[in-house]
Order: C-alpha cells, then sequence, then structure tokens
C-alpha cells in the first residue's frame, strides 16, 4: 500500500476552533475544580494544607516564641504574618508534585491532545492552589486570633495584607509549576522544592528579626521575597510606614510571575 | 471516493543519536483500521504522538482529515481522540467526573458533557461504577473508562496507543468487542499493538514497524500470503531425539527450534507433501515424533521471517492464553 495510491481528502472540513480569554478562562475553571476535587479526596493533601500550619502556629506560640525577643513585644503579632507566608509559600509545592504527578501518569499528554486552551492545566493548577490558600489562611487568621493575635489597623489594613500574601503565593505557585514540569516525578519535584524553600522562608524575617542573624546571613535575608512580604504584611496589620515595604512585596510577586508564567507555559509546550 | 483519515509522508523523528522514526508512510482511509505491528521500540508510540500533535516531526508531514498537525494542532485536536499506554484517568476523581470533565474541556457546554458521561458510561458497561473514584477501578475499567474519555466529543478519528498492553485475556477479549462495535459505528481507528493477534483480529489493513521503519505492510491476509507457507511443528519426548530430527528436517524448509518443549517449526511451501516426505525421513531415522500439527502461518511467523526474530517474547503466551480461553 502506497500513501500516494488514495487521494487526500478532497474538502478540507472547516474545523471550528474555540480561542480566546474566555476560553482560556473556562477551561482553566475546569481543571482548577478538579485539582480542589483532589484536595477533599486525599486526606494526605489535605493534612498538609491545614493542620501542618495550625502547628507551626502553636510550636512557634508556645514552645519557641518565649525565647525570641521581637520589637514591639508581642511575639504571636510578630509570628503570625511569618506563618501566613511560610505557609503559602510551602503550598506552592502542591503545584509542582501535582503537575509532575500528571505528567508521569499521561494525564498531560490526554491535556494536550484536547482542543483546550494551552495555558488552562498552569492556569488552573495555579488557581486551585490560590483558591485553597484563601482557605487555609482565613483558618489561620482564626487560630491565630485564638491564640492572642491582634490587627491593630483594622479589617481593610489585614485584607489588604491577605491579599498581598495571596498575590505572593500565587506567584511562587508558578515557580513550582515550573520545577514540576521540569522534574517530572513527583519524588524530585518535592525533593527539588525543600532546598528552596528552606532558606526562603526561615532565613527570613518570618519567624526572628533579621537583625538576630550573623552578618553574611542578614543580606541574605533582607533581599528576598519572603522577608519583603512578611515585613509588609506586618506593617499592614501592626501599623507603621507601609508604603514602600508594600510596593518591594508587590514588584517581587509581579516580578516572579512575568518572569515564570512565560517560562513555564512554554515549558509545558515542549513537553514530551 | 474515499479519502483519508490519517495521511502521513516521510515522518523522521530522532531523540539524540536515537532514530525513532526513519521515513514513516501511513495511509488510513475514513472508516477503516489500520493496525500499527511492532515490538518494543519500534517507534508505534512515537508516530501516534506526532499524528495526535503531542511531538513535532523532524522531517515529513502530516494530516488528520486534511488538516496538517503541525500546521494547525488545534484544529487536528478536536477530530482525534487518543487513549494512551497508560490509561490517563484521573484516579481521584469518579469515572463520571473524569467524562464530564473531558467533555467540558472539549467545549461540549456542562448539561451536554454529563449527559454524554452518562451515556459512555452505560456504553461501556461503568453504570455501576460511575459514582466510584478510578482508584477502585481493575485494569480493564481504567482502560474501558480512558477508552471512552477519549471518545467524549465524538472523533472521527482514534489513536489507541497499546489499549490492552498488561490486560489479563479476558479483559483483553472484552475491550476487542467494545473496539469491534466501534470500528463498526465509522470511527477511523489506528491501533499500536505488540500482539500479532489483536492485530489480526481488529485491523483491516497492517503495517508490520521495526526500528523506525515500515518493514512490510497489507491485510493480515496479504502478510500470511506472502509468506508463501504453510508451518509444519513436530514435537519431541526429549532433547536429545530433537536433536537428531533438526539434520532429518533441515533440508525441507526454514527451520526454527528446537524450544523447551522439544517442538521443531518448519516453515515450507507445500504443507502437505512435506509432511509426508518428513515423517518418512524420521521413520527411517527411527525418530519416532510425540506431537505433530500443521498450521497456517501466524502474524508472528511473518515477524520471524521479516526480521529474524521473533516480535516480541510474551506473544505465544497471550496467543495461547486466548485459545486456552476460547
Amino acid at each position: 500500500m502506497s500513501a500516494t495510491a488514495l487521494p487526500r481528502a478532497a474538502v478540507t472540513r472547516p474545523v471550528p476552533v474555540h480561542t480566546g480569554p474566555r476560553v482560556v478562562l473556562g477551561d482553566a475553571v475546569v481543571v482548577a475544580g478538579r485539582n480542589l476535587r483532589h484536595l477533599t479526596r486525599n486526606p494526605q493533601l489535605l493534612v498538609f494544607a491545614t493542620i501542618q500550619p495550625v502547628m507551626f502556629v502553636l510550636l512557634f506560640r508556645y514552645v519557641f516564641g518565649g525565647a525570641i525577643a521581637v520589637p514591639g513585644g508581642s511575639y504571636v503579632n510578630y509570628l503570625m504574618p511569618g506563618v501566613f507566608a511560610q505557609t503559602v509559600a510551602f503550598g506552592a509545592i502542591a503545584t509542582g508534585v501535582g503537575l509532575a504527578e500528571d505528567l508521569s501518569k499521561g494525564l498531560i499528554d490526554r491535556f494536550r491532545s484536547l482542543p483546550m486552551a494551552r495555558s488552562a492545566v498552569l492556569a488552573g493548577r495555579t488557581l486551585a492552589d490560590l483558591v485553597r490558600n484563601v482557605g487555609v489562611v482565613t483558618l489561620l487568621v482564626l487560630v491565630g486570633m485564638a491564640v492572642g493575635f491582634r490587627v491593630s489597623n483594622g479589617v481593610l489594613a489585614l485584607l489588604g495584607g491577605l491579599a498581598l500574601l495571596l498575590l505572593f503565593g500565587f506567584a511562587l505557585s508558578w515557580v513550582f509549576a515550573l520545577v514540576g514540569l521540569l522534574t517530572a516525578d513527583a519524588e524530585s519535584a518535592q525533593a527539588a522544592a525543600f532546598p528552596l524553600l528552606f532558606p526562603l522562608t526561615f532565613a527570613s524575617s518570618a519567624f526572628v528579626p533579621v537583625q538576630s542573624m550573623p552578618g553574611w546571613l542578614q543580606t541574605f535575608a533582607a533581599n528576598q521575597p519572603v522577608t519583603a512580604v512578611v515585613d509588609a504584611i506586618r506593617a499592614l496589620v501592626l501599623g507603621g510606614p507601609a508604603g514602600s515595604l508594600v510596593l518591594k512585596a508587590l514588584a517581587w510577586s509581579l516580578g516572579l510571575l512575568v518572569i515564570f508564567v512565560p517560562l513555564a507555559v512554554r515549558r509545558y509546550r515542549q513537553s514530551g | 471516493m474515499t479519502s483519508l483519515a490519517i495521511n502521513a509522508e516521510g515522518l523522521v523523528k530522532a531523540y539524540g543519536p536515537v532514530v525513532a522514526l526513519d521515513g514513516v508512510d501511513l495511509a488510513v482511509p475514513e472508516g477503516t483500521v489500520l493496525g500499527l505491528l511492532g515490538p518494543n521500540g519500534a517507534g508505534k508510540t512515537t508516530a501516534v504522538r506526532i499524528l495526535t500533535t503531542l511531538l513535532r516531526p523532524d522531517a515529513g508531514r502530516a494530516e488528520i482529515a486534511g488538516v496538517d498537525v503541525v500546521a494547525h494542532p488545534q484544529a487536528a485536536r478536536s477530530l482525534i481522540g487518543l487513549a494512551g499506554q497508560y490509561a490517563a484517568v484521573d484516579e481521584l476523581l469518579t469515572g463520571r467526573e473524569n467524562l464530564v470533565m473531558a467533555g467540558r474541556l472539549n467545549h461540549l457546554g456542562t448539561s451536554c458533557a454529563k449527559q454524554r458521561a452518562d451515556e459512555l458510561l452505560d456504553r461501556f458497561g461503568l453504570s455501576d461504577a460511575g459514582g466510584r473514584t478510578v482508584k477502585a477501578y481493575s485494569g480493564g475499567m481504567r482502560r474501558r473508562l480512558d477508552l471512552s474519555v477519549a471518545l467524549v466529543a465524538r472523533p472521527p478519528v482514534l489513536f489507541l496507543d497499546e489499549p490492552t498492553t498488561g490486560l489479563d485475556p479476558r479483559s483483553r477479549t472484552d475491550l476487542w468487542e467494545v473496539i469491534e462495535e466501534l470500528v463498526g459505528d465509522g470511527t477511523t481507528l489506528l491501533l499500536t499493538t505488540q500482539y500479532l493477534e489483536e492485530a489480526d483480529r481488529l485491523a483491516d489493513r497492517i503495517a508490520v514497524i521495526d526500528a523506525g521503519r515500515v518493514i512490510a505492510r497489507g491485510t493480515a491476509a496479504e502478510l500470511k500470503a506472502d509468506l508463501g507457507a504453510t508451518v509444519v511443528e513436530v514435537g519431541f519426548g526429549d532433547a536429545a531425539t530433537a536433536g537428531l530430527a533438526v539434520e532429518v528436517v533441515r533440508p525441507y524448509g526454514t527451520l526454527t527450534g528446537p524450544d523447551d518443549s522439544h517442538r521443531l517449526q518448519l516453515t515450507v511451501n507445500d504443507g502437505p507433501h512435506v509432511l509426508v516426505q518428513i515423517l518418512r525421513g524420521l521413520d527411517a531415522a527411527n525418530l519416532a515424533p510425540a506431537r505433530l500439527a500443521v498450521r497456517e502461518p501466524s502474524l508472528n511467523d511473518v515477524f520471524l521471517s521479516l526480521t529474524g526474530r521473533p516480535a516480541e517474547p510474551g506473544a505465544d503466551l497471550v496467543a495461547d492464553a486466548n485459545r486456552s480461553a476460547a
């Protein structure tokens, strides 16, 4: 049988192709719905997402907190913005691990063979992280209140701080989307994430003042995104000049998005 | 006039120094089934990945119903359904949720997607399991779900990449029946398989692929006829007798064996005539056969004669399992 023995399709059928921002958003919402369902079906994910940050609040409030001196005196007020940032930072691993798992199980191939928006799998995944973060952070605020966390600047300032936090979490989800696509299996994605996140969250102002660290570490700690976001939230929630800190935190989050969204989408198109 | 649902010309794909496809042409007329048959690593999956827009070819072109897969991948995607080697369904969703998600991502609309999901669950005998998470499904159920997900948007062209690999014989036969029914409805199908029996049963035409090249093509009957042969099998009680018998039968055809069960297999041109001569020769040498059979060549024999090696080690086992199930 030769390829030229039969005529090609005489008439190319008109094939409807769905495109546009509404399609991207619609597809992303479908994928996000799927990922949020996972959270309810896989108890491990739910435990990781909720119980662990609560444990951190209790650990630092009642075990380590007494030994840490902070400006302003109240450690629980100092601590909570730090735990918020740590929580969304570690939560972003879910995007990387989830994508790596989908890749290794062939689900990404299935998505890529569908006439759906190209960026929707990543957008849906990071959107699901965002929705989960809204829930987890709400829970953390309540737990914080229960152990003595008090907001001195009013509800609007708190909401502003949380918005800044959620944007940062969303940006990190895109960073880990790229990590997940590059590593392509869940264990490696997890293994790659921790060495990135440990210094970012612990060598920051999240749990202790940067000034208490040795000089060489201060240089890193004072100039990295977790510190920027935590300082901005603290200023908003607890009072103090917030303007330039908020701008710095915004710049970090938007900068990460500008760099990592295109990189992750490009990698998604190529992978396979 | 029949037009081509799948048309590929000169497909080349290399991964570094490894050439996965080395100039492959495929033409599948609408409503027919092409079996792409070959061992692991022959390039079957690479060909499917190019045709389903997952991979760009280094050279050559491919069209689905006249739509170029490289130039218009999104349009091509709306014409195809793909079920891969590893049942790509979401384990944490229910069967029904998997189907609804696929429907919505095919832009069917939510209510239409739900209706289609129920239709497919019913058709594939998954209605009762539709509300359970896929985690609890058997291998056969997963494959059926995977196949139904590929069919959500009623694609005119379907790709099945080793749809029954790893299934037990019973699930395999079940899936074959489902696929036969689909093809009966006019779906064009490209099926890759390592199982000769599967290609024989499901495919109108077969392309045998090895090391990135199509080394033979035709219907199962044509491939067997090309071999121009009957297979004579003579079994013996022990290795020593079989060893002596090798010398007796060797002149009459192409010999393989003796195998573990002291069986010699001879591909010959004139079966009945040669059989008599073989028996005379064995009798004269005082070698009594324990078993004797004359059969039409299988696709495994075809592959053996084309490449000098069996298609894959498990092929006989599968065929045997199916024979005993039948």
